[in-house]
């Protein structure tokens, strides 16, 4: 998926409310923020799937050919979440400070219940007195149905050239 | 290759380690993980000096392909001529120094500085005609004008390493009893293997040393990584445990393996419930091709067990639940940035390339459920380390007095270590 290809615009879906979708999207990254991470794993429909590729990867990067950071399907998100509640996630524990920013929301597509929606974003984060950024993009594959939207896919692709210095993605980005 | 013997040198107490035959205890100096003098010494004595990993054959696998990276702190450029021939360049111009080639990857017949357009051909040759009388007619007959190449470049099995000492042993001498450790791993596929889907670079805020450790480290596991096993026993259904039986190799010249039998799948070829009767039967004709063509022992070997290997000084080849190669060069006493690769069976399906890739992801690089943990227990040791007046020695003693060393001991580490201070003090 690119970001310049689809329909654009808001206009287009007279049912699919633009500021709902940013809604959506801040109420996530607030969970993520607050460590409500159960929260944030019923934003996904069953047998949805949470990816991250390489730094710098390309939009159309596929986890089947690529080596990725995260290529997570449902069983292994709810793991991942699983594990960021533990104490024995080190690296989260005791845990970071986050602050998630999020722009550009863009309704890239939609059509029969289902959209593609873009943000960029700038998240920190904070532990053992350093804090690192990370910066990129996200993309997007919801369902909507009466106004609630649910995740089918979400891909966190990071618009730097090299994981350095950061050196790990231990929260969800 | 044999089961590592206790070594039978003595008793030796340096500035860097206490290594105490008699009671079996071993100390590493924590000075040196934090020491700006120590880094320069290991820059002189070691990166310069060793060999060093560059890369693999099939990341080049046409005619003028080249890329380019990071070898032990300085830029290179390895890359195949018109020819085919393997190269591999300090990439920086010989007139006044910037990098002639600034892309990670591409195919190129000549690379030219930008700086002021000097270029040369993809064998190195200077190749830019300037008016008569701009240089002396005889300018270039020393070849000051050449890429210049490193000062050795030598292969094993697709392996490529460099070396910045001239007048170092041979690369198979030196790699002595790892390249076992590589041809295994060549052997995993009729074809042999191939780097699949790109470099993760990442870096850590902890001494280098501390990931070669970390790398073979078997005692960490079930502290460290208690929630991946939590994880893995759900995937396979039934509890993750540890090897009941393990071997700790001495591959010599500060080069050390640890192996055994772990809970998780192996691509090649160690099937788990979770991956589905359809993989069941792809793994079973795998391992029938192993078997036919290296011998059941010997395969049984190759398919079940895991190997974590260590390549001094800074190699790791882990052939786990995924194979990953791993490179790292310190940027500071504190500081390192990391290189690491898949290797994966050339010529394998999709499916099941696609597997291997997750299971890689499962465990490791900055996105796994294991390495951020690795990454965390390393920047904390590593701040640790600031109490050294107070506590100045690390202890690697475990097991050192049993006649046979397991996976949990750290044998490894003290091959490596050996090695280590050897060279620090030129003894080796």
């Amino acid at each position: 998926m690119s970001l310049t290809s689809g329909k654009s615009g808001l206009a287009s879906g007279a049912e699919l409310d633009h500021r709902e979708i940013e809604a959506f999207l801040y109420e996530e990254a607030a969970m993520l923020d607050e460590w409500r991470l159960d929260d944030w794993f019923a934003l996904f429909q069953e047998g949805g799937s949470y990816e991250v590729p390489q730094a710098g990867a390309s939009d159309e990067a596929s986890s089947s050919t690529n080596l990725f950071y995260i290529s997570d399907n449902y069983f292994r998100l709810r793991h991942r979440v699983e594990r960021l509640k533990k104490r024995g996630n080190h690296s989260e524990w005791p845990r970071s400070i986050c602050s998630r920013m999020i722009g550009n929301v863009r309704l890239l597509d939609h059509d029969e219940g289902v959209c593609k929606v873009a943000s960029r974003f700038i998240t920190h984060r904070s532990k053992n007195d350093v804090t690192d950024m990370f910066c990129g993009h996200h993309l997007y594959t919801l369902s909507f149905a009466s106004g609630n939207f649910k995740i089918m896919a979400k891909r966190t692709q990071i618009d730097m050239n090299t994981l350095r210095p950061q050196g790990r993605i231990s929260i969800i980005v | 290759m044999s089961v590592t013997d206790i070594d039978r040198r003595e008793t030796r107490i340096s500035p860097y380690i206490i290594d105490d035959r008699e009671r079996g205890l071993f100390r590493v100096a924590r000075k040196s993980f934090v020491d700006e003098d120590i880094l320069t010494r290991e820059r002189d004595r070691i990166f310069n000096r060793c060999w060093l990993y560059l890369g693999h054959e099939s990341e080049l696998s046409k005619a003028n392909d080249f890329l380019t990276r990071n070898v032990g702190g300085k830029e290179v450029i390895f890359n195949r001529d018109r020819q085919g021939a393997f190269h591999a360049f300090m990439n920086t111009c010989p007139h006044r120094g910037a990098m002639v080639e600034r892309e990670a990857r591409g195919n190129a017949l000549a690379f030219k500085c930008f700086y002021h357009g000097w270029a040369f051909n993809n064998n190195g040759k200077f190749a830019t005609r300037m008016p008569p009388g701009t240089y002396p007619d005889d300018f270039n007959s020393d070849g000051c004008a050449n890429l210049r190449s490193v000062p050795k470049l030598a292969e094993y099995r697709g392996f490529y390493f460099l070396n910045y000492d001239a007048g170092a042993v041979s690369l198979e001498t030196y790699l002595a009893d790892a390249r076992s450790i590589l041809d295994m791993l060549c052997d995993h596929g009729p074809d042999g293997m191939e780097v699949i889907g790109g470099e993760q670079k990442y870096s850590i805020r902890a001494n280098w040393k501390l990931l070669m450790e970390n790398s073979y480290d078997g005692y960490h596991a079930i502290d460290t990584h208690g929630t991946y096993f939590e994880y893995l026993a759900d995937a396979i259904g039934g509890a993750a445990e540890m090897p009941a039986e393990t071997h700790v190799w001495n591959l010599q010249n500060g080069h050390a393996a640890i192996e055994g039998n772990a809970p998780w799948g192996r691509p090649v070829a160690k099937w788990i419930p979770a991956w589905g009767e359809d993989a069941k039967s792809e793994i079973a004709q795998i391992k029938r091709e192993l078997v036919s063509r290296v011998g059941e022992e010997h395969a049984n070997r190759i398919a079940m067990l895991g190997r974590n290997t260590g390549i001094f000084p800074n190699l790791v080849i882990n052939d786990i639940m995924a194979v990953t190669i791993r490179t790292f060069y310190p940027l500071a006493p504190n500081n390192m940035n990391v290189s690491a690769w898949a290797l994966g069976v050339k010529g394998e399906s999709e499916g099941f390339r696609k597997r291997r890739l997750d299971n890689f992801l499962e465990f490791l690089g900055p996105g796994g459920f294991a390495t951020p943990d690795d990454v965390e227990a390393l920047e904390s040791a590593q701040r640790g380390y600031a109490a050294l007046d107070e506590l100045a020695w690390n202890d690697i003693s475990r097991g050192m007095l049993k006649p046979k060393f397991e996976a949990t001991d750290e044998e490894q580490m003290r091959c490596f270590w050996r090695e280590w201070s050897d060279r620090m003090e030129d003894r080796a």
